[in-house]
């Protein structure tokens, strides 16, 4: 037990570099999810297709491939990145994509109704948007979004490949020290287990608040 | 590079075993687990529950290494192979179990309670009245955690699978040239995961009009 906690001490500041990886990106992938589901609406073709690309391409390669595409990849064309920036570069690639297809469901979830409502009622389009479509919409997209976060803090572990010292790393090294790998990752999955349960009932508990009025 | 484009395409057995093996154990484990989990018995009850959420809150990558560098102290040891398709095939269990909770809650009382009066057996009943119903509401979203599971399973490669991703960082190494190879491993994902959202949409508008009443 003496072991296992001290693990957990070993395994603690990782926590931190994880929970800033998924902080930072995750910050910046919420901007760029709503930039992209506004692009994906916009008037211009080449707009319209780039932003679908982005997308598409963020959704569908795994974040492993993403991680090495930036990290091994980006060098070769002058850009060398440390292990955390070069994380999150390709963490809001890939939660940003999510991020807009979310929201841009959302959007589209709001009654028809309403839109016409509020051109009916003589609202300029631009508050029609800000005023009426947006906090509907918001409200739909919120719940999804936290367990796009929670997704994210998980996905962290995967920085690992690209040697930045999170849990995993830390893990893996702790292990090749004391050759207790079982009780290391145990230590280690006791940690992501306990942020991603804690995290998804503060989800759910705020999913019925919002709920409470409709 | 692209003398090795060969050797990176031959990847895709391993991409597409892995993913199809592990889908199909998730697939069946997940029924069992699905049904206790909505069991009227509680110790039947909280159990399922209980593993559902462990399995989905400890990263996927936490689990492989737990297994392939844990275990081994315990006398359990699995290859790389047998790690990446049984670990992902376990865990998969538990998104694919709240995948047909998902369902069975969609399709409501009334179906289980009308074959009751008609007095078939219980077998009959999940057989011919529950699992063909079940079947349409669930397959999009299964069809869906295919894709992501496919994705997931470049994750093998961080224990030595020789899979697609794995052959692409020995390829990146050997020549130098990661962005190049990066780039045609990740449009292989892409490529790789059109047919299963074809297939998707196919399934679900096929079995939308076998099923569909008036």
């Amino acid at each position: 037990m003496d072991g296992f906690l001290a693990d957990l001490q070993i395994l603690a500041p990782g926590l931190g570099t994880a929970l800033q990886l998924a902080g930072l990106s995750l910050a910046l992938a919420y901007v760029l999810g709503l930039v992209l589901a506004l692009l994906v609406d916009a008037r211009q073709r080449v707009v319209r297709i780039a932003a679908l690309v982005v997308i598409e391409v963020g959704r569908g390669l795994p974040l492993l491939v993403i991680l090495y595409l930036v990290y091994r990849g980006l060098p070769q064309v002058g850009f060398y990145l440390d292990p955390m920036p070069a994380a999150v570069i390709a963490f809001t690639w890939s939660i940003g994509a999510y991020a807009s297809e979310i929201m841009r469901s959302s959007l589209n979830a709001v009654p028809p109704g309403q839109r016409e409502a509020a051109a009916a009622l003589g609202l300029a389009p631009r508050s029609a948007y800000r005023d009426i479509l947006l906090p509907q919409a918001a409200r739909i997209a919120i719940p999804p979004l936290m367990n796009l976060a929670i997704k994210a803090f998980q996905l962290t572990s995967l920085a690992y490949t690209i040697t930045l010292s999170e849990v995993m790393q830390a893990a893996y090294l702790r292990g090749s020290v004391t050759f207790e790998y079982l009780r290391t990752f145990v230590a280690a999955a006791v940690l992501y287990a306990a942020v991603a349960i804690v995290a998804s009932l503060l989800v759910r508990r705020f999913e019925r608040r919002l709920h409470r009025h409709l | 590079m692209f003398q090795y484009t060969g050797y990176i395409l031959a990847g895709v057995v391993g991409t597409v075993a892995i993913t199809v093996a592990a889908f199909l154990i998730g697939a069946v484990l997940g029924v069992p687990l699905a049904v206790a989990s909505r069991s009227a018995y509680r110790v039947v009850r909280w159990p399922a529950i209980s593993v559902i959420e462990v399995f989905r809150s400890v990263p996927n990558l936490v689990w492989l290494f737990l297994v392939f560098f844990g275990l081994p102290e315990v006398g359990i040891r699995l290859g790389p192979w047998a790690t990446a398709i049984i670990t992902l095939g376990v865990t998969s269990s538990a998104y694919l179990a709240e995948i047909y909770r998902g369902g069975f809650s969609g399709l409501g009382q009334g179906q289980w309670l009308a074959s009751k009066a008609l007095g078939l057996t219980t077998w009959d009943r999940g057989r011919y009245v529950l699992a063909p119903q079940l079947a349409r509401v669930v397959s999009p979203t299964m069809a869906t955690y295919a894709i992501s599971l496919l994705k997931e399973s470049a994750l093998a490669s961080t224990i030595g699978v020789v899979e697609l991703t794995f052959r692409g960082g020995l390829v990146a190494q050997r020549t130098g040239d990661g962005l190049t190879t990066f780039v045609v491993v990740g449009l292989v994902y892409l490529v790789l995961s059109l047919p299963l959202a074809y297939t998707s949409r196919r399934v679900d508008s096929r079995l939308r009009a076998k099923f569909s009443v008036g």
